[in-house]
């Protein structure tokens, strides 16, 4: 399986894996940092973004491949439907099955409202469940939420919204201790001291997982809850534009059947996108850790609804995405890895830098070893650097890594890698999304009333780069935020009388005028990985 | 040239690249999923897959997007069975051993085959969990389920109309709500946040001008793993 180059250097990572146990490589000075990321952060390639021509962030940049999608061809240009014929009503229509989702549709639920939740694939196939690391919460006596968010605001390089970075950290124990009251399985030792680890950027060890499923336990749990409050769910139904009533709020969406095509309409006091990322755009074709459905379908929609986006050009590279074998291109592997003692070794089997850094400075130092450095080390689809991951047992003794991460150590035994006794061969990929929707301390866009958007599709919280464990966090935080203030809002509000779809009409004629072109329909919903030479009409 | 291997899926021929995942395969065949595939990690359990090699009388349950093709591999993908949930208020529930009794009465029917167990694509003794359960033995089955994805196999052979990915759900969260010990320091923050502890520090830490808090940031005492 391995090339002859590849055993070569895996011998010479072993040769050094002794000296290197306990070692503390020197971290980057804050000049290192600005010049890495400059050099060899994918974001920082000019020719990878363009500039928007029509909409709230006219003028502004965003990678080209989201800028075709937000100045896309909407599904519904052409197609008559007739928007009083109304499938659902809801007081909140919460679109999007993954944490914050379920998360919103829990609290407006509790709040007494009538909840639909639509969702593009199985409630729970989403980003929430594949999140292996853990999440964060300043709960540890040498710890606070004022070192929590000094943490997150360097880490997302001083451009994190405080008001929301504030409330990230501030009720991070508080939903650490929702979830435990709903039965999360937190790892814990007999007397209830939950495990906390270090996680990249952090300076306090404040990651608390449930072994390497931590987002599975999370979502499963919370999928049951949803499941035993009776709430509407509906499957395999993707929203692909948002209503608006006579005054420009936000009051539904129009849905579409994933396997039968048909268009419904849903009409609702208040709407709330839990749409998640957008892994599966492949910006600049780098491989993904994403869920299927990961298609930044919420900004879209937001977008032709007038919302403004915020950061949409900061995208998170996560730097251990597994670089062979072939089949697993671009799968996570998770921080954890790292935090629990595992180095990032070069060709020669030196450490080249501090397993520890934030994932941006670390993502440009992998690119730069494997690049200038030219001390990356060979396989069939590019460069990779290793992942020392038999230096955990040696660390913390046998049996750990089997009992932290199963998961991980399960996947490569599937594909004939023991990572107990071999080291991973690893390459960024693309993970995710930094910015989104720009919205206020309610969790509703800062231009579309009645229009709340949560989790990943949202942006502010982390600013330019989030640190890991602080995504989790803010779906659990800000779905119920956005599920407590969409409840609050559509008690005030009337049930819309008049559904509108004028909106994407003006952008349609916005997007014409400007003389630029489509370049694709849009939201996308699913990535197209079928590979047919005559595809013919059915 | 690649090598290639033959697949039948749902029993049409396709020659395919060798080293691919059964999920991949397919997508390079042609079809392009909506049901059947979700995480694509492992994860979520939306791609059940039941194969059988030409040849070969052994049934075998996998992960589509964690399984590599082989070599006249018969390929059925199972992307949905009917489990059946009770519903319940963890709230008023307790982890006694009539819990399993009025949710899940069916689990005392089990008859021992073990189809399950083989049927697992996560490898878990799922007949073993099953039987904790009926003893009431909550943590036990917590933990022998923890890296169950919910993918079903287990519910589809089993003879008893047992949903197993439901049993072990009801006993994972009975054991982190009742049985896993309490975390006082979670709750003792989470209080003293409640009662306006704390934030005064955040506000003031929020409200520094940005060269005194990246200051603060290059800084800050970095706590040893
Ligand atoms: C592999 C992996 C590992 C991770 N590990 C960690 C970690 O250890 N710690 C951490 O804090 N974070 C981690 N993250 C990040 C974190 O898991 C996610 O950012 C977070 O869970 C996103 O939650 P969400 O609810 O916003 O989106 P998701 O969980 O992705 O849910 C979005 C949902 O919306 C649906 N949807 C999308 N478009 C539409 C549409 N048009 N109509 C209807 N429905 C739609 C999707 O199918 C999906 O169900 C990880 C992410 C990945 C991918
Ligand atoms: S226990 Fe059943 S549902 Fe869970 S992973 Fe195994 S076969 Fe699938
Ligand atoms: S398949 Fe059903 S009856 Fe057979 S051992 Fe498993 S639970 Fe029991
Ligand atoms: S697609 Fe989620 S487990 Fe295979």
């Amino acid at each position: 399986m391995y090339s002859e180059k590849m055993i070569n250097s895996m011998a010479k990572v072993a040769e050094t894996r002794k000296s290197r146990i306990g070692a503390d490589p020197a971290r980057f000075t804050a000049d290192e940092k600005s010049k890495l990321l400059a050099i060899y952060h994918p974001d920082f390639k000019e020719e990878a973004f363009s500039v928007l021509e029509v909409g709230a962030n006219k003028g502004g940049k965003v990678p080209n491949e989201l800028h075709d999608l937000l100045q896309g061809k909407s599904r519904m240009l052409g197609k008559e439907i007739d928007l009083e014929d109304v499938k659902y009503t809801s007081d909140v229509l919460v679109i999007g099955g993954g944490g914050s989702g379920a998360s919103c549709a829990l609290e407006s639920f509790a709040a007494g409202c009538k909840v639909t939740m639509v969702t593009k694939l199985r409630i729970g196939d989403a980003n929430t469940m594949m999140a292996e690391g853990g999440i964060q919460a300043a709960d540890k006596e040498n710890d606070s939420p004022a070192q929590h968010y000094l943490d997150a605001f360097g880490g997302g390089h001083f451009t994190n919204k405080p008001e929301l970075l504030k409330m990230l950290v501030g009720d991070a124990p508080g939903a650490l201790q929702w979830l435990n009251n709903l039965g999360v399985m937190f790892d814990k030792d007999e007397n209830g001291v939950m495990a906390t680890t270090a996680g990249g950027g952090t300076s306090r060890n404040r990651m608390h997982a449930c072994a390497d499923y931590s987002g599975a336990e999370i979502m499963r749990v919370l999928r049951d809850e949803v499941k035993n409050d009776g709430i509407e769910v509906v499957e395999f139904t993707s929203a692909i534009e948002i209503l608006l009533d006579e005054k420009g709020n936000a009051a539904g969406a129009v849905l579409i059947n994933m396997e039968t095509g048909e268009l419904m309409v849903a009409k609702a006091k208040c709407v709330v996108l839990c749409t998640g990322g957008a892994g599966r755009i492949h910006y600049q074709d780098f491989p993904t850790t994403n869920h299927y459905g990961a298609t930044a379908d919420g900004l879209v929609m937001a977008y032709r609804a007038g919302a403004e986006l915020r950061d949409a050009d900061a995208i998170q590279y996560h730097p251990t995405g597994v670089a062979f074998p072939a089949q697993m291109l671009g799968a996570l592997v998770t921080e954890k890895v790292r935090s629990l003692g595992a180095m990032l070794v070069n060709v020669d089997g030196e450490a080249f830098m501090n397993p520890l850094e934030c994932r941006d400075i670390t993502s440009a130092s992998i690119i730069r070893e494997c690049s200038d450095k030219n001390k990356g080390i060979e396989t069939p689809l590019g460069t990779a650097v290793w992942l020392d991951s038999p230096m955990i047992d040696m660390i913390h003794g046998e049996g750990t890594l089997l009992k932290k991460l199963p998961g991980m150590l399960r996947m490569y035994q599937k594909m004939g890698i023991d990572m107990r006794e071999d080291p991973i061969l690893i390459y960024p990929t693309l993970h995710y999304q930094n910015g989104g929707v720009d919205v206020n301390a309610d969790s509703m866009s800062t231009l579309v009333n009645n229009l709340f958007v949560a989790g990943e599709a949202a942006g502010g919280v982390h600013g330019r780069n989030r640190l890991m464990g602080n995504s989790l966090l803010d779906v659990i935080v800000f779905g119920r935020n956005a599920g407590k203030c969409a409840a609050a809002r559509a008690k005030e509000t009337e049930m819309p009388s008049k559904l509108s779809i004028d909106h994407i009409n003006k952008f349609d004629a916005a997007v014409k005028a400007s003389g630029a072109e489509y370049k694709a329909v849009s939201p996308m919903l699913l990535p197209e990985y079928t590979n047919i030479k005559n595809k013919g009409t059915l | 040239m690649k090598e290639m291997v033959n697949i039948y899926v749902m029993g049409k021929l396709y020659s395919v690249p060798a080293g691919l995942t059964i999920m991949n395969a397919m997508e390079i065949a042609g079809y392009k999923h909506i049901r059947g595939c979700g995480c694509r990690a492992g994860f979520c359990g939306a791609c059940a897959t039941i194969y059988r090699i030409q040849g070969d009388n052994e049934l075998h349950f996998a992960l589509a997007c964690q399984t590599a093709v082989a070599d006249n591999m018969f390929i059925a993908t199972i992307p949905f069975f009917p489990t059946q949930k009770a519903i319940y208020d963890i709230n008023e529930v307790k982890p006694t051993e009539q819990i399993m009794m009025q949710l899940y009465p069916e689990i005392y029917s089990c008859i021992g085959c073990n189809a399950c167990t083989k049927a697992c694509p996560q490898s878990l003794n799922v007949m073993q969990y099953i039987a904790q359960a009926q003893r009431g033995d909550y943590a036990t089955c917590a933990e022998e389920s923890f890296d169950c994805v919910a993918c079903g196999m287990c519910s589809n052979r089993c003879p008893a109309g047992i949903s197993h990915p439901l049993v072990a759900l009801l006993a994972r969260r009975l054991n982190g709500k009742y049985i896993m010990p309490k975390s006082e320091h979670l709750e003792d923050r989470a209080n003293a946040i409640s009662n306006g502890e704390y934030l005064d520090a955040l506000e003031a830490i929020a409200g520094k001008p940005l060269s005194e808090i990246t200051e603060l940031y290059n800084h800050r005492e970095i706590e040893k793993k």
